[in-house]
């Protein structure tokens, strides 16, 4: 019999549980001083050591709410809300989702685009790549408030300014594993391209971009995680009224540390689904493209 | 005219540690329909010397004719077919869409592609398998269709850089045999390149005996063996006394060898 042991679920069971252990006791930790005021101002004075662990956990403003807080906060948002209702988290990640599932689709086309000017062009291979690279390094809080601000100046309302910010952070890592990727084809296969007498663009089509695909896909799974990120950033200086990101800002200015992390594991929920469907597609495409099998 | 024709070609390649004389002073005619070996150790440019034929290297000096050209313009003519070690299939393709990557290049409509698709995988004994992917078949299977790829062209010359130098010696014996046959019925000017004796004595018209450092003829050696050649003819009196020629050629090449 195979053991349980060396499945999947098992690892990650145990961490989930591990991470679950830690947090419930750092929540006792962390909301004990606001506690202990708050016994001190009612008078209270015999609580049992298990009444204040539970009076800890159950907090209206907890500085860490507990697991089981947030969960319900999470369910009572998106299952017993009406997703039109501006109160349903699933509302909120819809607005967000759509301009970073557009910023994505801008990154993923501009970071194909400059990985063929790239790999065609000896100099755009040397005065394009430390401008891309110099761009990342640009802190996207810093330069998201700008790019919103100037798109404004222009007219560019909605959707479009975050979506950009989105695809400022995704183009990176499909420049990059693009670039590798149409440089991936080995000396052979270009050599039989060349016998050929192939076109450049023959050899492309047929040769370079089937050859790229897997690391495509890679990049796309960096890039679709990290334009959710960009999209939630994008929504925190322009003052969203919707969206995760403006769900966050609500909950920090009123203290609703609940709500915050809510929003956040609603957050990582969707960029694991994302992640989890790039790497489906990539599978089936590599699958279907006899890559799989090397 | 020859379908070859090398006269005092020499290549140098430029390296960090200071020039390689890959082949120097190089003169080889081959004729139509001659199958030529190219045997020697490694590094006496064999491999770049069927390269240069096929326009894969550049000569520093000396000319090289390929069908009466020069080898660029036989290679954009598709004048030859290249067959390389690896198989070099494409493995996102079948079989059948393989040989048809340098029919599709060559703009030749799709009636005439899936003819002559069918007709090469039946001369390499793979008619049935034009739908599997390339994983699907063993190393010998995918050297056969990837000759198949390079008939496809229908060159009246094939390059073949050592095509069974990774596969066992059953499937190698196996793939010799049908070489040959295939050569006979097709009457295509082979150059072959080898480090296996028998297999160079075998397939060959001429072998060509070349040395290294710097890479050069040595020797060519026209076999007198009939063209029909079955397996067992390895066993011959005639078959052993050219097999002794070529290796005692690669040895006195070598001895020429000076020590730097």
């Amino acid at each position: 019999m195979t053991g349980w042991r060396e499945g999947k679920i098992f690892p990650i069971l145990l961490v989930l549980a591990t991470i679950t252990v830690f947090w419930y006791v750092m929540a006792v930790v962390m909301n004990t001083p606001w506690q202990k005021d708050v016994y001190e101002r009612a008078g209270t004075t015999d609580v049992s050591q298990t009444q204040f662990i539970k009076d800890t956990w159950s907090q209206e403003r907890p500085v860490l709410p507990s697991p089981h807080q947030v969960a319900q906060e999470v369910w009572a948002t998106t299952v017993e809300k009406k997703i039109t209702s501006k109160r349903s988290l699933i509302y909120h990640a819809k607005i967000t989702l759509s301009s970073s599932m557009l910023g994505f689709a801008m990154g993923t086309v501009l970071g194909i685009l400059l990985a063929i000017a790239i790999v065609y062009n000896q100099a755009l291979n040397k005065s394009l790549m430390p401008w891309i690279i110099a761009s990342q390094t640009i802190p996207v809080l810093a330069i998201a408030p700008m790019i919103i601000v100037v798109l404004n100046a222009i007219g560019v309302q909605g959707l479009l300014p975050k979506a950009f910010i989105s695809m400022y952070l995704s183009f990176f890592p499909i420049a990059v594993g693009m670039v590798k990727g149409l440089n991936s084809p080995e000396t052979h296969h270009l050599d039989l391209m060349y016998t050929y007498s192939a076109s450049a663009s023959q050899s492309f089509w047929k040769l370079r971009l089937p050859s790229s695909l897997p690391y495509l896909f890679t990049s796309m799974k960096i890039a679709v995680a990290i334009s959710l990120v960009g999209a939630i950033v994008a929504e925190l200086p322009a003052g969203a009224v919707a969206g995760l990101g403006a769900r966050l800002l609500a909950g920090s200015y009123y203290g609703q540390t609940i709500q915050i992390w809510s929003a956040l594991v609603v957050a990582s929920i969707l960029a694991a689904l994302l992640v989890t469907l790039i790497d489906l597609l990539g599978r089936f495409v590599n699958h279907r493209m006899g890559l799989s099998h090397g | 005219m020859p379908t070859i024709d090398v006269k005092e070609l020499s290549l140098t390649f430029t390296t960090r540690d200071g020039p390689v004389h890959a082949l120097s002073n190089i003169n080889l005619s081959v004729q139509a329909g001659d199958f030529v070996s190219l045997i020697g150790p490694s590094g006496c440019g064999k491999t770049t010397l069927l390269r240069a034929i096929a326009d894969l290297e550049q000569a520093t000096s000396g000319s090289l004719l390929v069908n009466g050209v020069s080898p660029e313009e036989a290679r954009l003519q598709r004048a030859y077919g290249y067959v390389f070690q690896a198989a070099s299939l494409y493995p996102w393709r079948t079989i059948a869409k393989n040989i048809a990557l340098p029919l599709e290049i060559m703009g030749i409509g799709r009636a005439e592609q899936q003819k002559r698709i069918k007709e090469n995988l039946a001369l390499v004994d793979l008619a049935d398998f034009g739908k599997k992917y390339p994983w699907q078949l063993s190393g010998g299977m995918q050297q056969r269709a990837s000759i198949a790829r390079a008939l496809a062209v229908e060159p009246n010359l094939l390059l073949m850089d050592e095509p069974f130098g990774a596969l066992d010696e059953i499937v190698r014996d196996h793939l010799n045999e049908q070489l040959l046959s295939l050569w006979a019925k097709t009457n295509k000017t082979v150059v072959f390149v080898t480090h296996s004796i028998p297999e160079a004595v075998y397939l060959s018209t001429h072998i060509v005996v070349m040395s290294p450092r710097p890479g050069r003829i040595h020797e060519i050696i026209t076999s007198d063996l009939p063209k029909d050649r079955p397996l067992n003819i390895r066993e011959t009196p005639e078959f052993l006394a050219l097999a002794n020629r070529v290796r005692e050629g690669l040895r006195a090449g070598h001895s020429e060898d000076v020590p730097v």
